[in-house]
């Protein structure tokens, strides 16, 4: 699905992203850890197509397509979805319009006829319990007041309304209590299925209690610099990322 | 981001189109005999002409203020003709007998009155008084009005038909000598719109004019007057649109309101005119007076406007709270885009007690633009317990336009309780990435960002005109961030 070759990147002429291999299969979960600074929300960034990073190398292709030639809202339209690690505010414009208008885009990118009013609401009401979501959220303002974990859930919401192919979570999980943190993993949990891949950013292991990886990768000063299952988030945890640093930098 | 600027300030105006109608004008120039020769082509009675005179030599002696954030190339005012009316002055009974090339201007404008009027019968809550070139056409709905008792026509018929209220109330909100152009409008206004509620009436529709200027190098001084008597209530809509010209056109309208005991007023506008070139060449210099009073208890007077056009808005719909538990509110989305200017914004005088007033001001800069907000709260010393809440916000889309905020408040009594607050942001990039992220792309995205930012002011039009209005904000700003 996903095929990242030898990607770099720079932002105001500073290199970021130094080389990065990254292949994912549709049904595959990947979780990419590593300490601050290492890249870990620049690829997420790049991959979803914000202009300011600049791809100095390497190619990112994405069902057959080469992911980097197309806007960043026709990525969107392609099914790739980043839930943002600071979901952002647009007062005034509610949820629910907010997504009419993102889904009916996305159809007509494919051809099809708007959704009917009543198939959407049936859709909202699904989905909005599959995310445990108050409804009155999903008729006030896209993120406007919010708590740090209604937006994240609200992040969650979107994706389930927008059905993605391929899903990025920023460090979803930063800002959650216990509690928001199970209802968020298992609405991805849900969400999940053999056509689908999902990429976690994490910090923490935590996250990774609840929803299990395929892989594990760790990023270190904009490499990939070690990969296995997810014991190796275990034993990340229990080391901490200096145990990386040393094996690298020795 | 400047590229997608000035790819958008070469979008034509999409109303830019003339009609040919022979007009029956004056001569160019202002003087003593033009206000002669437009009293006595209105075939007004001596007190107008009087009353005209008087405004005439009292302008004379005034200076065209330079006050407002905006500068321009000052008119020459013997360079504008002071009247022109369209050429077949014969009374029309019905809208077949209307020049066929004014209804095709209607119908480039979207304004079907054919379609107004077939809808009449059955469901249409809109009346619209259809002003061309200073004369009103033709006065659609005035019979179903009539029966509650309800007076909608054109300004110089009501000077005929009514002349005892036109002569009570014209200029009772608006002293013939209130500033330059309210005095100017007074000695020269041809024609507009009356309108009178009378006690205990809730009229049944919306009342709508479409202001239109036409003929080439005519300025247009209309001249509003609503009264609403005790109990009554009124939606008043008023939209506007201008052809493409290269001159300047000057507008000074003058409207007022009059609100009894436990009236209100309700007054909408959506103006688009044409804003100019995108070098700031041409465009509408738009200086207008419009103020309400709530004369008696309880009465209420509401302003709502979105601005899109124009070259130059100089703007200050307000409100005197005289009544005691009267409520002035004004709700504002001001839009400019390339070499726009617009000094806009209100001012609520507190006079009576318990009067309150809210002012929601949304201003929305593009281009290389300038946007102010001037506003006045003044609670009068007698004025016990008035209240005022101001929120006024600005966004700027660039880097290239300006937006200004100069809030005036005068606070002559301890109990008033005043709160303003102020907002300047930028559309960022983040929102738009957001937006884009979900599938939604740049002009949508824009669209529904600023729809959002201008929604409480939205909200208070009429259903009729919210949809235009949002489109309209759509089209005003295509392509104004990168």
């Amino acid at each position: 699905m996903l095929s990242i070759k030898n990607l770099h990147t720079s932002i105001d002429g500073k290199e970021i992203l130094r080389g990065i291999n990254l292949e994912i299969k549709e049904g595959e979960v990947h979780a990419i850890m590593g300490p601050n600074g290492s890249g870990k929300s620049t690829l997420a960034a790049v991959l979803a197509g914000r202009s300011e990073h600049e791809v100095t190398e390497g190619e990112v292709i994405y069902n057959g397509k080469n992911l980097l030639d197309l806007e960043a809202e026709d990525r969107a339209r392609e099914g790739v979805f980043l839930a943002f690690q600071y979901p952002i505010e647009i007062p005034g414009v509610s949820n629910v319009n907010f997504l009419k208008t993102a889904i009916n885009e996305i159809r007509a990118y494919k051809g099809l006829e708007p959704m009917k009013a009543k198939d959407f609401l049936m859709m909202l009401k699904e989905k909005q319990n599959l995310v445990e979501l108050d409804v009155k959220l999903a008729n006030r303002s896209v993120n406007e007041g919010f708590s740090g974990g209604e937006k994240k859930r609200n992040e969650i919401f979107q994706m389930a309304m927008l059905d993605p192919k391929l899903s990025i979570l920023d460090e979803t999980d930063s800002g959650l209590d216990i509690d928001a943190l199970r209802i968020v993993a298992n609405g991805v949990n849900k969400l999940k299925s053999k056509e689908k891949a999902t990429i976690i950013i994490t910090h923490y292991q935590r996250l990774l209690d609840y929803i299990i990886p395929d892989f594990v990768h760790i990023l270190h000063k904009g490499k990939i610099v070690k990969s296995g299952a997810k014991e190796l988030a275990l034993e990340l945890e229990e080391k901490g990322y200096d145990f990386i640093k040393e094996e690298v930098e020795a | 981001m400047n590229e997608v600027i000035e790819e958008k300030i070469s979008t034509e105006y999409k109303y830019g189109f003339a009609t040919d109608i022979d007009s029956d004008s004056a001569p160019k120039g202002l003087n003593e005999d033009i206000i002669r020769f437009i009293s006595a082509k209105k075939n007004e009675p001596e007190w107008m002409l009087t009353y005209r005179l008087k405004a005439y030599r009292h302008w004379l002696t005034m200076e065209e203020p330079d006050w407002a954030h905006v500068s321009y190339q000052k008119p020459d005012f013997q360079d504008i003709i002071y009247y022109s009316a369209p050429k077949p002055k014969k009374v029309l009974n019905s809208l077949d007998e209307v020049d066929p090339e004014l209804l095709k201007t209607f119908e480039k404008l979207g304004i079907s009155i054919l379609e107004q009027e077939r809808l009449t019968g059955v469901e249409s809550r809109v009346a619209m008084d259809i002003v061309v070139d200073s004369v009103s056409v033709k006065t659609t709905f005035t019979k179903t009005l009539a029966e509650k008792g309800i007076i909608f026509c054109s300004f110089g018929e009501a000077i005929q038909e009514h002349p005892e209220l036109v002569k009570k109330y014209l200029s009772s909100v608006v002293p013939s000598n209130d500033n330059f152009f309210a005095a100017l409008n007074s000695a020269v206004f041809t024609d507009g719109s009356f309108c009178y509620i009378p006690k205990g009436v809730r009229c049944p529709m919306e009342l709508s004019t479409y202001f239109r200027i036409e003929a080439a190098g005519t300025g247009q001084f209309e001249r509003t007057l609503i009264i609403a008597e005790e109990d009554s209530y009124v939606s008043y809509l008023e939209g506007c649109t201008a052809p493409m010209r290269d001159e300047n056109q000057l507008h000074a309208a003058v409207v007022e309101l009059v609100a009894h005991k436990n009236a209100q007023i309700k007054y909408s506008t959506v103006q688009n005119w044409y804003p100019g070139d995108k070098d700031g060449k041409g465009g509408v210099f738009n200086f207008v007076t419009k103020r309400g009073i709530c004369l008696e208890e309880n009465a209420k007077i509401s302003w709502t406007q979105v601005e899109t056009g124009s070259a130059i808005t100089w703007k200050y719909p307000s409100v005197i709270l005289k009544g005691d538990n009267s409520v002035g509110e004004f709700y504002s989305v001001a839009v400019t885009n390339n070499h726009q200017q617009a000094d806009t914004g209100t001012k609520m005088l507190h006079i009576g007690n318990n009067t309150k007033s809210t002012i929601i001001s949304k201003g929305i800069s593009a281009g290389f633009s300038n946007n102010s907000y001037r506003g006045l709260v003044r609670i009068a010393k007698r004025a016990e317990n008035a209240r005022n809440f101001s929120q006024c916000d600005s966004l700027l889309m660039g880097d290239q336009c300006g937006a200004h905020t100069f809030p005036y408040i005068e606070i002559k009594n301890n109990t008033a309780v005043v709160e303003h607050e102020a907002t300047t942001s930028k559309i960022g990039e983040d929102q738009l990435f957001y937006c884009k992220q979900r599938g939604i792309d740049n002009e949508k995205a824009i669209g529904l960002i600023v729809n959002g930012y201008c929604k409480d002011v939205l909200s208070q039009l009429p259903m009729e005109f919210a949809v235009e209005a949002q489109k309209l904000l759509e089209v005003s700003l295509e392509g104004s961030v990168g």
